[in-house]
């Protein structure tokens, strides 16, 4: 039971690590909002995988590769941001979701369950999480210099439309990982609160980075502890987890 | 034809169905300065946008093959809060330190000790302006366009970068085409000036492309008061 829950914690903090990197991008991109409702969207595929009996960690995967598709789309089409489109697209599919998830999986679904990660399915997790961080810092400068200016980014021949569409694809697919752990309601925060609190405090990009990482960590590893010892939903401990952290740094920078 | 750095014909930008830039041809040569003067919503900064390439356009836009061309755009809306550094903004062009300083001395940074440790959304307008012109440098560039604010910027903080461009225009040098709201800083630091208001409305040495009809086409009756000015 322990070494079950210390696998478990280890293959968290691993995601909360990739969702604390990928999400300071996010931040920074101001699109905080677009990334909390973007996870909404892994409902209807996990709901799905579960009636067809596949892994719903592939389901959420393939449902948040199109909505990231058409999010890419519309910024990319559009001159002025479709938030609201965006907005009603991801509502609309928690509807769905909610009502073709079958009863007894949908409060895992929507708050996260510590349970049910096999051992193989941890490895994947592993592996899969540190490729989405190498990834993400492959690409890491170019998405600085698109967000200091896109029109700079351009002007060096960076195919920023192209980066954008990569980077939101690793943040689908962190996503994905991680609402099995968080749940499909909450998941947004692990991508956006760590960063948010690593703002606060970071003097620089490194910081930032580094911050942005470990508030995911210790998001994880503290939420996912507090949640098998005092038997709630794990969901909600990660995040509120996160959430003081984001309150103890706010508090610091002021 | 060696000379020719940059060659504009025919150039057409519409958005939509309304044409921003008609029928603008031009040359910039090896060395020159060329300012683009004209009114607000003349079409200068799509200008630039266009021979970048940023945006799509009709007609011809030539540079000098495998030129090296430096991009400072108008002012960037930064967050007060973005935690990036100057010296951390000017790595992402350039790894090697020495070259990032040098750059930074060049554009006037080199007696404030902590300055690249500051933040950059925090930088006043000039100095964040000088330093989008440091990045720029950090890629050698052989031509350099530099798309001045509307507004903003004191005056103070305005002499100190045109003199900094014509300093570089000398010890780099560099070619310049910057658009510019100023008829003396036109006077002063370009050779040639190109009036712009949708269509290209006088072209050549300020002395010369700047009389007294010529200002009247683009300005109208602005044109005693910058008239004045410069006598």
């Amino acid at each position: 039971m322990i070494t079950n829950l210390l696998f478990l914690i280890l293959v968290g903090s691993m995601v909360g690590i990739a969702a604390g990197y990928l999400g300071s991008f996010m931040v920074l991109k101001k699109m905080s909002l677009v990334g909390d409702a973007l996870t909404h969207v892994a409902l209807p595929g996990m709901a799905i995988a579960l009636t067809f009996n596949f892994s719903p960690t592939l389901g959420a995967f393939l449902a948040l590769t199109l909505a990231v598709i058409g999010v890419w789309y519309l910024e990319k089409t559009s001159s002025i941001y479709p938030e609201t489109l965006v907005g009603i697209f991801f509502t609309a599919s928690l509807a769905i979701g909610l009502l073709i998830t079958p009863e007894p999986d949908l409060l895992e679904a929507l708050f996260g369950n510590l349970e049910k990660v096999t051992t193989l399915e941890g490895v994947l997790t592993i592996i899969v999480s540190l490729l989405f961080i190498f990834f993400t810092w492959l690409i890491s400068k170019k998405l600085l210099i698109g967000i200091v200016s896109e029109e700079l980014a351009k002007s060096m021949n960076i195919s920023m439309s192209k980066y954008n569409l990569f980077y939101l694809l690793l943040v689908g697919g962190v996503v994905a990982l991680g609402v099995k752990f968080v749940g499909t309601l909450l998941m947004g925060a692990l991508v956006i609160v760590p960063a948010a609190s690593a703002k606060n405090i970071s003097r620089g990009i490194k910081d930032y980075y580094f911050f942005s990482a470990f508030f995911g960590l210790l998001s994880a590893v503290i939420g996912l502890a507090l949640a098998s010892i005092l038997h709630i939903s794990s969901g909600p401990a990660v995040v509120l987890t996160s959430i003081s952290f984001f309150i103890l740094t706010y508090i610091f920078k002021n | 034809m060696d000379n020719v750095l940059l060659s504009v014909s025919d150039l057409k930008v519409q958005f939509d169905q309304q044409v921003v830039l008609d029928d603008v041809s031009f040359e910039v040569k090896k060395d020159q300065t060329l300012a683009i003067i004209g009114p607000n919503g003349a079409g200068k900064t799509v200008l630039f946008r266009a021979i970048l390439g940023l945006i799509p356009y009709k007609g011809n836009v030539v540079w000098k093959k495998g030129i090296r061309v430096g991009y400072v755009p108008q002012r960037l809306s930064l967050e007060k809060d973005l935690p990036l550094t100057v010296e951390e903004f000017l790595s992402l062009k350039e790894k090697e330190k020495e070259k990032r300083e040098k750059v930074l001395s060049l554009v006037g940074f080199d007696k404030e000790k902590d300055f690249s440790k500051r933040k950059l959304g925090i930088l006043s307008g000039g100095q964040l302006q000088r330093i989008l012109i440091a990045f720029a440098l950090l890629g050698e560039p052989e031509i350099l366009l530099f798309d001045e604010p509307t507004s903003g910027i004191d005056l103070s903080g305005e002499e100190t970068i045109y003199s900094l461009l014509h300093k570089l225009q000398e010890k780099q040098k560099l070619t310049i085409i910057l658009i510019s709201h100023e008829l003396q800083v036109v006077y002063r630091y370009a050779d040639t000036v190109m009036c712009l208001n949708k269509e290209k409305v006088c072209f050549g040495p300020p002395q010369e492309a700047l009389n007294k009809e010529g200002l009247q086409k683009i300005f109208g009756q602005e044109t005693g008061f910058y008239h004045h000015h410069e006598e």
